[in-house]
């Protein structure tokens, strides 16, 4: 298993395998499920009380459905660890995280200045995603 | 128009930052080429046959004085003194150096613009009506709408690594001057029964290589809801879109493999779940927003008398002229299609030059088309005369809008790395062969476009006479198209047959021109003597 190399979250890092979507629902003791790009995350919805972490793979990191199903979890309530695997980038980190992402674990570590500095780039944003900060044009209409 | 607050203006300054911090990961080898290459693109910066090409964003193709200034300056800094105006209303750069790249941004953002998103499987540049805010026929200003898009569509985290590329349009006219229903999204604003202004939407249209018209798959979205709408139209793409072959990766694959029914229900189950998210601005932001698209202070009791009397002058007014909304004004194109000349092309003194002419005439204030020229979308009357001479004097007076001469065209072979064949010396020909005023006034008004590649830049399936640069062992060659059309009456134009040499298809577009000229009823157009009488007589031209 690949090492989690940038995690926002201060509970335990959860160690168990994770199995696949489809064997999820078979599987009633399983607590880590990965998402594959094909997979649609909201399978998993009925099941969100016993998952302690989702895996979502990029097996390519310009395939961006993994945004999706990571947003569709936390929008469904699910308060879990989300964790980024495979080709996992420095220019993906700030979408990712305001996409619900909480934990990254790249197959190639990365530079941790340029992460941090990834991480740290947008003071504010446009939209209101999964990571719960208040969009600009809420901040323009603050009374 | 729209001005930046301090958050917009630290969005772009930011993306600079960002910017210069990937070209030093590449400059320095920490990022290969192929890693490089998406973040390039989605920053407008393509690697073409010479050198890079910096497409800069134009958002709904409305441009102040000081930003067409800007972008005079940086075609004379970092490239050879002109620049491109292209059929998404941006501007692009040919022959530029990455190094400079992050400048070139730095210099952009002190005048509000920037490349976001100009490339890219992303949401790119928003495109809109050329006239809003000045045409005589539209129900409301589009640009808020188009701004309120803009902001979500910037960074949305969600939809940066999409299928493919994704292009919106939106209106507010019945005449369509956008190619709505050729857009990934087309949105129509719309007045419903109970007076509302609302947003239909048409999905899954496009050109390429599977050219369609987008299907309506919705009447009436409630402002309150539009960008709302958009996200659940762009997650179902997301979720579905196919990525295993790049030419169905189109959302119009997508909505024509479904079906629109299917893609609709999808669509408006993922609303339905959206709306309880909060993710819609309020309707003070976009109140906020339409206060920067306030009419200009627009004399009153104006005379609509203009002095005719020079006749090149009046062939001008005839030709590049449009209603305008107000008593006393009138809405004037710039060609950027003197003949021979390359469509869409200005130097940097002729785009300083309209940018004086645009504050001192147009209230400071411009238009981009997709058709590859400049308005001036709100003109005195009586200043039009001295507008069109100083216009003249510089080589920007040609009186040739919507008619033969006034061709779009890609960059083609000559810089585009993607292109099959060469575009820029076909639309010359064409447009040299058709020099005269005579044949200009003959076929009347004409929409000639010209695509290097299946991608279709060119728009050649919107034409109505439409030429496809392909690549025959070797050799260049061109299909030809007859019928398309990208107004309120969209069509696609339907190939002729056999493909034709450079000169030959320069040939080819004379005969069908003939066959119109031989055949047309009353005050036809060569779009209705085409539709009336169908391939046949122009094929027996063209083959027999």
């Amino acid at each position: 298993m690949v090492d989690v190399q940038f995690r926002f979250r201060d509970d335990e890092v959860v160690t168990d395998p994770a199995v696949t979507v489809d064997a999820f629902a078979e599987q009633t003791n399983a607590t880590a499920v990965r998402i594959e790009p094909g997979d649609d995350a909201r399978e998993l919805l009925p099941q969100l009380d016993r998952i302690a972490l989702v895996e979502v793979n990029f097996p390519a990191w310009t395939d961006g459905r993994g945004y999706s199903s990571a947003r569709v979890l936390r929008e469904a309530g699910y308060t879990g660890e989300i964790r980024a695997v495979g080709d996992v980038v420095i220019d993906m980190l700030s979408h990712l995280k305001r996409c619900g992402f909480d934990a990254f674990a790249p197959e190639h570590p990365l530079n941790p200045d340029d992460a941090q500095a990834a991480f740290d780039r947008w003071d504010n944003v446009y939209q209101a995603t999964a990571d719960g900060r208040r969009p600009i044009w809420a901040l323009r209409h603050e009374s | 128009m729209y001005k930046y607050d301090q958050y917009d203006q630290q969005m772009v300054d930011t993306r600079v930052e960002e910017f210069r911090d990937q070209v030093r990961r590449r400059l320095s080898g920490e990022l290969t080429e192929e890693q490089f290459r998406p973040l390039r693109l989605q920053n407008g910066l393509y690697l073409q046959l010479h050198a890079y090409m910096l497409r800069v964003a134009v958002p709904y193709g409305t441009l102040s004085s000081q930003q067409m200034r800007m972008l005079g300056d940086i075609a004379d800094k970092y490239d050879r003194g002109y620049g491109h105006f292209t059929t998404r209303q941006n501007i692009q750069y040919n022959w530029i150096k990455l190094e400079d790249t992050p400048d070139i941004l730095a210099d952009l953002a002190t005048v509000e613009m920037h490349a976001i998103q100009t490339s890219g499987n992303c949401i790119r540049n928003i495109s809109s009506d050329q006239y809003a805010g000045a045409a005589a026929d539209e129900i409301i200003d589009p640009r808020p709408y188009a701004e309120l898009l803009r902001q979500w569509s910037s960074f949305h985290p969600e939809f940066l690594t999409l299928p493919r590329k994704f292009k919106i349009a939106v209106i507010a006219s019945e005449t369509d001057r956008a190619a709505m229903k050729l857009h990934d999204i087309g949105i129509k604003m719309v007045r419903n029964d109970a007076g509302e202004i609302g947003a239909q939407f048409y999905v899954g249209g496009g050109m390429g290589r599977t050219p369609m018209i987008g299907p309506m798959i919705r009447e009436f979205v409630p402002l309150d809801h539009l960008i709302t709408y958009s996200e659940a139209c762009l997650r179902v793409y997301n979720r579905y879109g196919r990525r295993d072959n790049k030419y169905k990766a189109r959302i119009k694959i997508l909505v024509h493999e479904l079906g629109k029914e299917e893609y609709t229900r999808q669509v408006e189950e993922e609303f339905e779940h959206l709306l309880s998210q909060g993710i819609e601005p309020p309707i003070a932001e976009l109140k906020r927003i339409m206060g920067f698209f306030q009419d200009p202070p627009f004399e009153t009791g104006l005379s609509d008398d203009l002095d005719l009397s020079d006749p090149d002058f009046r062939l001008w007014v005839d030709r590049n002229c449009e209603t305008h909304k107000t008593p006393g004004y009138i809405i004037a194109t710039v060609s950027l299609k003197p003949v021979g000349g390359i469509p869409g092309d200005a130097s940097a003194d002729q785009i300083r030059l309209m940018a004086d002419l645009g504050k001192e005439y147009s209230f400071d204030e411009m238009r981009v088309t997709h058709a590859q020229n400049i308005v001036f979308p709100h003109v005195k009357k009586a200043d039009l005369y001295a507008l069109w001479q100083k216009l003249d004097a510089a080589g920007l007076g040609t009186a040739n809008l919507d008619t033969v001469g006034d061709i779009i065209a890609c960059p083609g072979l000559d810089y585009c790395s993607l292109a099959n064949a060469r575009s820029i010396p076909v639309a010359q020909k064409i447009s040299e062969r058709f020099a005269t005023q005579e044949r200009q006034d003959a076929l009347g008004e004409m929409k000639l476009k010209i695509s290097g590649c299946i991608n279709a830049c060119g728009h050649h399936h919107a034409g109505h006479i439409g030429i496809l640069g392909v690549d025959r062992k070797g050799v260049e060659n061109y299909q030809l198209l007859l019928g398309g059309s990208e107004g309120a009456d969209t069509s696609l134009g339907q190939i002729t047959g056999p493909g034709f040499s450079e000169d030959g298809i320069v040939d080819a577009v004379e005969k069908v021109t003939e066959v119109y000229l031989r055949e047309k009823e009353g005050e036809e157009r060569f779009l209705d003597t085409y539709r009336r009488l169908g391939m046949a007589p122009f094929k027996e031209a063209l083959y027999g």
